[in-house]
């Protein structure tokens, strides 16, 4: 059994889950227009948007009655060919070095513990790795960060809060390139999208890194909260306007919400799932897998 | 216009045939709530709740006159903001007062909801109000948390009671005796964010509601969060019945139909609005401005009143005469943004719609204040005539004109374009019912 197969085994179990939904819609009798509304509110109600909802249904609805089709298996089975198709390209991540990953998002998601959990991940891949605590807003935020270095056992570089975030970026790249560090992971203050001057605040820290270091590839992955709802999309849609979004990771999926708007991400925006966040300790992180992913969903 | 486009536009073309007789038949009201169904869901409000609502809802809708003032598509829209608003309570931030001090409030909540940061926030509040509150260390797990406790309290200038990383139960309760005796009459207790499935640590905050007496428990809940809210609220009040919501991050874009769930599945009354990222940055909960935001129409409720109070059904018919007849001059043009300024500015008025800011960057120049200005500026430089006939404006004039209200000539044949633009727009709405403002 996968990992997802074990999160989504504790969904199973609760009757809100759309797992249980979904049985509900495909256990009655007969496939009609009813049918695929009532799919419609199921998925978007696995937090997945209205309009990749609605794609999905779409698609599904004039295949199955060009197609002439009243088999409910067959209808169940090609469903999830459709949600498949949508996370087509969500695994299409490849770590290359030497690399600098930035981590961005509103505040919250789990970035600082993340950054933590992949500093250990790649150290056991035999990488090098310094992260840089480019998060000097929030109150204590670098001896949090500190924190998870000492677990993961890499180097940290910090500044003192209130100072400038770009400096530390600046100070961070100038220490792995005379290292040969394999990975440099900058953490960032939380922000909300919506704030401007915020985001240019990131767009400075990523003009300094691609100044600093242009050997490096430049990895921006955005974190988000799987307990998050539609928002998300507004999320990735305006950090990556801001800088570009490489890659997901995907937290918090050891809660009982599954992070349906990966879905909509990937088919509406083309973003790649990097990773998946199940915990709060050191080795809960794991690399994406959208089989397992829509499997879970389906709660099988 | 396509920004108003989503809920209103949708309920308009659902009823654009059936303008004529006197009621709300079932049938469009079933359409126009299977309309409404997906606005709340979108606006991540959970689909049993959208159900429950839906139902209710269209009770009330079916064989209701139709109001004279209003078109049957805003007056669903009234409908449902006055039942959205009604489920989510009134506003009541008034915090639970122990009769024997010190009144002990306890956060809770899932990881990262802004518990911390919250509690500055109430801590500040409190001493705003001339008590004496105490904050109380027990997030004994998240790295640095204590750290980031004593940094918010040194910024609201409160003191923080920690014990390093010992048991929060005996921390609270040691708290709790510390402002005993130093004459705190209120703690305001933090705790780790868990999740709602952690068996060992939703015991311990039970534990903690067994061993010392806690007047109030507010659950903190993430604005942006999507349809996991019932799972969570529910859970949590079950185990530990809150006593109040706090709803944070709403200084985002979300629509925050969270909040809707949360009342729906704890009947909790949602007790403030977190709004930023300043310890000042708290605010009452107001359920009708929430409730148009969950509707995605920012307060373009409020908006159509202030248009009615701003505009004359008068000034608005002789507008829409002018479209009709295509006389519609730059005079009137200028007229228009008067009526726009008399409802707050353009600016004030985009900013009134959640997300709109950031959306259409409200500098941008056509609704830009300035602009405004500039444009008035320009049509002013104008001779009676050429107001009245721009097709007249050779190039000697069109310099004349940007000497005289210190613009450009390009300013002042892309004015003339806006205005060809906002003619043909019109043309396009001719025929439909009433005047509508620029929404
Ligand atoms: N259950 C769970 N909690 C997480 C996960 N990732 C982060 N957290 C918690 O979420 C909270 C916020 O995390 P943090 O890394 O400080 O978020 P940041 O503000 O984005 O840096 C902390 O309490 C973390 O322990 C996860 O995958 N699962
Ligand atoms: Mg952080």
């Amino acid at each position: 059994m996968g990992f997802f197969s074990k999160l989504f085994a504790a969904l199973k179990k609760t009757k809100d889950g759309i797992a249980e939904k979904l049985r509900g819609l495909f256990a009655r009798d007969k496939i009609g227009e009813d049918f695929y509304d009532d799919l419609l509110d199921i998925l978007i109600s696995s937090d997945i948007s209205v309009s990749t909802a609605d794609e999905i249904v779409e698609n599904l609805r004039d295949r199955m009655i060009s197609e002439k089709v009243k088999d409910k298996d067959y209808v169940l089975s090609e469903l999830k060919e459709e949600l498949k198709a949508c996370l087509d390209m969500a695994d299409d991540f490849e770590l290359e070095t030497p690399a600098v990953i930035m981590v961005i998002g509103v505040n919250g998601v789990g970035k600082t513990t993340s950054i933590g959990k992949l500093a250990r991940y790649l150290t056991a891949n035999k990488k090098s790795v310094t992260i840089a605590a480019a998060d000097t807003f929030r109150a204590a935020a670098s001896d949090q960060l500190e924190i998870w270095a000492d677990r993961a056992k890499v180097r940290i570089v910090k500044s003192s809060e209130g100072s400038d975030p770009s400096a530390v970026v600046f100070d961070a790249i100038s220490s792995v390139k005379a290292k040969g560090t394999d990975v440099l992971i900058i953490d960032t203050a939380g922000r909300l999208h919506t704030k401007s001057n915020l985001m240019e605040e990131l767009k400075k820290m990523s003009r300094v890194v691609e100044r600093e270091h242009p050997n490096a590839n430049f990895y921006k992955f955005i974190a988000l909260d799987a307990t998050t709802g539609q928002n998300a999309l507004s999320q990735v849609e305006v950090f990556d306007e801001a800088v570009g979004i490489d890659g997901i990771i995907l937290t918090k999926l050891d809660g009982t919400a599954k992070g349906g708007f990966v879905i909509s991400l990937c088919n509406e925006l083309q973003v790649p799932v990097a990773f998946v966040g199940t915990g709060e300790k050191l080795e809960d992180i794991e690399l994406f897998d959208k089989d397992e992913f829509i499997e879970g969903i389906f709660g099988e | 216009m396509a920004l108003f486009a989503g809920l209103s536009e949708k309920l308009n073309h659902i009823f654009s045939k059936i303008t004529k007789r006197g009621k709300l038949t079932e049938l469009e009201i079933k359409q126009a709530m299977r309309e409404v169904r997906i606005a709340l869901l979108e606006a991540d409000v959970n689909l049993s709740v959208a159900k429950d609502f839906i139902s209710k809802v269209s009770e009330k809708a079916v064989g209701q006159e139709i109001l004279k003032s209003l078109s049957p598509a805003q007056q669903v829209i009234k409908i449902v903001n006055e039942e959205l608003t009604a489920l989510m309570g009134s506003t009541n931030s008034k915090l639970n007062v122990s009769s024997t001090p010190p009144t002990v409030i306890m956060m809770c909540g899932l990881q990262g909801a802004g518990k911390t940061t919250l509690c500055g926030k109430l801590a500040l509040h409190l001493k705003k109000q001339g008590k004496k509150p105490l904050l109380v260390a027990c997030d004994v797990y998240r790295p640095a948390a204590i750290g980031q406790l004593k940094i918010v309290g040194e910024k609201a200038g409160v003191e923080v009671f920690e014990k390093g990383q010992g048991n929060p139960v005996k921390i609270a309760e040691s708290g709790i005796e510390h402002a005993k005796k130093f004459g705190f009459d209120t703690v305001i207790v933090d705790t780790a964010g868990r999740l709602h499935i952690d068996e060992a640590l939703m015991q311990e905050l039970e534990n903690i509601t067994k061993t010392v007496r806690v007047d109030e428990i507010l659950l903190t809940v993430d604005s942006m969060t999507g349809q996991d809210a019932v799972n969570v609220a529910k859970t949590f009040n079950e185990r530990l019945e809150v006593t109040g919501v706090v709803l944070t991050k709403l200084d985002g874009d979300t629509r925050g139909g969270a909040c809707l769930s949360i009342k729906a599945v704890t009947g909790k009354p949602i007790k403030f609005s977190s709004v930023g990222e300043k310890l000042t940055d708290l605010e009452p909960f107001y359920p009708d401005r929430m409730a148009s935001r969950i509707l995605g129409m920012g307060d373009v409720l409020s908006l159509i009143e202030k248009a009615q109070q701003a505009v004359t059904e008068e000034e608005a018919l002789k507008i829409e005469k002018k479209f009709k007849e295509n006389s519609f001059t730059l005079e009137d043009y200028i007229e228009q943004f008067a009526m726009l300024k008399k409802m707050g500015g353009a600016k004030g008025l985009l900013e009134m719609l959640p997300g709109m800011g950031t959306k259409l960057k409200v500098s941008d120049a056509d609704i830009d204040e300035n602009k405004i200005e500039r444009t008035k500026a320009i049509i002013f430089s104008m001779t009676k005539k050429e107001r009245r006939e721009p097709s007249i404006l050779n190039y000697s004039r069109k310099m004349r004109i940007a000497k005289g209200s210190g613009t450009t000539i390009q300013e002042v044949n892309q004015l003339l374009k806006q205005f060809e633009q906002t003619k043909q727009m019109m043309k396009m709405m001719k025929g439909k019912r009433g005047f509508r403002l620029p929404f």
